[in-house]
């Protein structure tokens, strides 16, 4: 089947109010970046984002006024530390007061990872002894059932919908992704729903001459829409570098609410999509990005 | 500070490196002393060498190309949970007398102010067999009490650890601005060790919020040595970390 749509569309048919929905989950890289500026562009309301490092999209979609809950390890800024959206919103209630849910990043990938595998909770050893465990809405205290030990049961998190920036996948879906992967995977089995914006879409018969590789899988996926630099400014391995500046250039801009606003005008409302997005940026700059060399691996053979 | 934290890593050792200074300290050891170290990150990437190129984040692509391996977050804590790490590093904005960490609220007088959160850090502190600390030293960063627990230390003190369930670690070092401290193993307290060339004893204390116990033999630190001095600049060319 083929899946392939524009970004407007993708948010439009996939994205509602109230939605559950995961992003970030590559940790620092393959942020949907993009994605998440057309959801704001939409004008979405009360999502409840989940995350364990969120990258500054959290602040962005907070600051936009998007966001009523937020589930995660950490929000900041990679590159500056605090996120000044993130902030005003859980010191001030501006623009609406933020519910979180405090996790350790162990904790939201199990219970990301529960919700991935169809059981309602899974155990783990971490966090015991932490604050952010007391009185959680997710996190129980319980006696292994074998050993008597003292464990945390995490609860199975399930969001209603995970978006992922990827490397290539073909029309269908079928994703190849390489780096770091964080708990990009877990996200994409536990959800009602996933939206891949890739870099490239490539035939069915690359994705077919290294199957390893193919980490999501279409039947999962229910939208592909190829938007390169989607992951800006994170990372995409083997295809953008991060954008390092532009992460202090935001902290500097963000720190008051009408430093934010007018950020958010010139590179979110007003761009008109993602092209626009990067002609903000300019062709100096995102061309900059680029990674300087190539480093290929070897090829594997699947021969029979 | 960075020299101070690569000694903390042994030859041979599994490391849980984390973020910032710690990366560049992992890239140290890894070069001088410690060359059959492995380094993990909870991104997913294990390493066994420095990163190709200087990095800001582990995220950076030059930790990823030339990894070991890079997989999932969940895979590389089951080594962390399983008690294969050795040490990890942490910071915060807040540690107590017993190692506690705080990364979640802070005040500024009657002001709450939210930080951004554990990220991995609760889990290192629950899961490595130690945990060093690196800190910046003021006297509102080293309160008798954490007033949020983010990352568990030694809880309030002796058996604390093994009362709530966690089954080993805990900090063995905090590596700050002004001197370096070990914990006394009785009283899980927090002992300056040595001071920082030009730093006094009374300065420590004064930027402390609690009597800091003392080692009778106290120290000072060893300046960073040429090799160390090389290398640092050699990962960190901007001085974004090193100043």
């Amino acid at each position: 089947m083929d899946k392939l749509m524009p970004l407007d569309e993708a948010v439009a048919r996939y994205v509602q109010d109230g939605m559950v929905i995961a992003m970030g989950t590559g940790l620092e890289s393959c942020i949907p970046f993009a994605a998440g500026h057309e959801m704001i562009r939409q004008g979405r309301r009360n999502l409840a984002l989940v995350g364990p490092i969120s990258d500054i999209l959290f602040d962005q979609l907070i600051g936009a006024g998007c966001v009523s809950h937020v589930a995660a390890a950490w929000v900041g800024n990679v590159g500056a530390g605090i996120a000044y959206n993130f902030r005003r919103a859980m010191e001030e209630g501006i623009p609406q007061p933020l519910a979180i849910e405090d996790h350790s990043n162990l904790t939201v990938a199990l219970a990301v990872s529960a919700a991935a595998q169809g059981v309602p909770y899974l155990p783990t050893r971490t966090a015991l002894g932490s604050d952010i465990v007391r009185d959680h809405p997710r996190v129980r205290e319980v006696t292994c059932p074998f050993t008597g030990e003292r464990l945390l049961a995490v609860g199975a998190l399930r969001p209603d919908l995970t978006v992922l920036h990827v490397q290539r996948c073909d029309r269908h879906g079928n994703a190849h992704l390489w780096g770091n992967l964080g708990i990009s995977l877990d996200a994409a089995r536990a959800a009602g729903a996933v939206l891949l914006t890739c870099e490239e879409v490539v035939a069915d018969e690359v994705i077919r001459r290294d199957p390893n590789r193919t980490l999501v899988p279409g039947f999962l996926v229910s939208a592909v829409v190829v938007v390169p630099y989607g992951s800006h400014p994170s990372p995409t391995q083997g295809y953008v570098n991060r954008d390092g500046p532009f992460y202090d250039e935001y902290h500097a801009e963000t720190q008051t609410r009408e430093g934010f606003l007018a950020w958010l005008d010139r590179m979110v409302l007003t761009t008109g999509g993602h092209a626009g997005y990067l002609r903000r940026l300019g062709d100096t700059r995102v061309a900059g990005l680029r990674p300087r060399a190539a480093r290929l691996a070897v090829p594997v053979n699947y021969g029979f | 500070m960075v020299a101070a934290a690569a000694r903390e890593i042994r030859d041979g050792e599994l490391v849980f490196v984390g973020m910032r200074l710690p990366l560049l300290g992992f890239a140290v050891a890894r070069a001088l002393h410690a060359p059959r170290a492995v380094g993990l990150f909870e991104n997913g990437v294990i390493r066994d060498t420095p990163p190709s190129a200087p990095i800001i984040t582990m995220g950076d692509p030059p930790n990823i190309a030339g990894a070991v391996a890079c997989t999932t977050l969940v895979d590389v804590m089951s080594h962390l949970q399983w008690g294969r790490v050795d040490v990890g590093f942490l910071g915060g904005a807040e540690v107590d007398r017993y190692g506690n960490l705080n990364t979640t609220w802070a005040a500024e007088g009657e002001r709450r102010i939210r930080l951004p959160g554990s990220g991995g850090a609760a889990d290192i502190a629950a899961l490595s067999r130690r945990t060093v600390i690196i800190m910046h030293h003021e006297r509102r960063r080293f309160p008798e009490r954490v007033r949020y627990l983010t990352s568990p230390g030694y809880g309030t003190g002796p058996a604390w650890r093994e009362t709530v369930g966690l089954r080993r670690g805990g900090p063995s070092r905090v590596i700050s601005s002004l001197g370096i401290f070990g914990f006394d193993p009785a009283s899980c307290e927090m002992v300056l060790e040595s001071v920082h060339p030009g730093v006094t004893v009374e300065e420590v204390r004064s930027q402390t919020g609690w009597a800091v116990s003392v080692r009778p033999d106290l120290g000072e630190t060893r300046e960073p040595s040429r090799d160390e001095l090389d290398v640092l600049r050699r990962f960190d060319p901007d001085g974004l970390w090193t100043g």
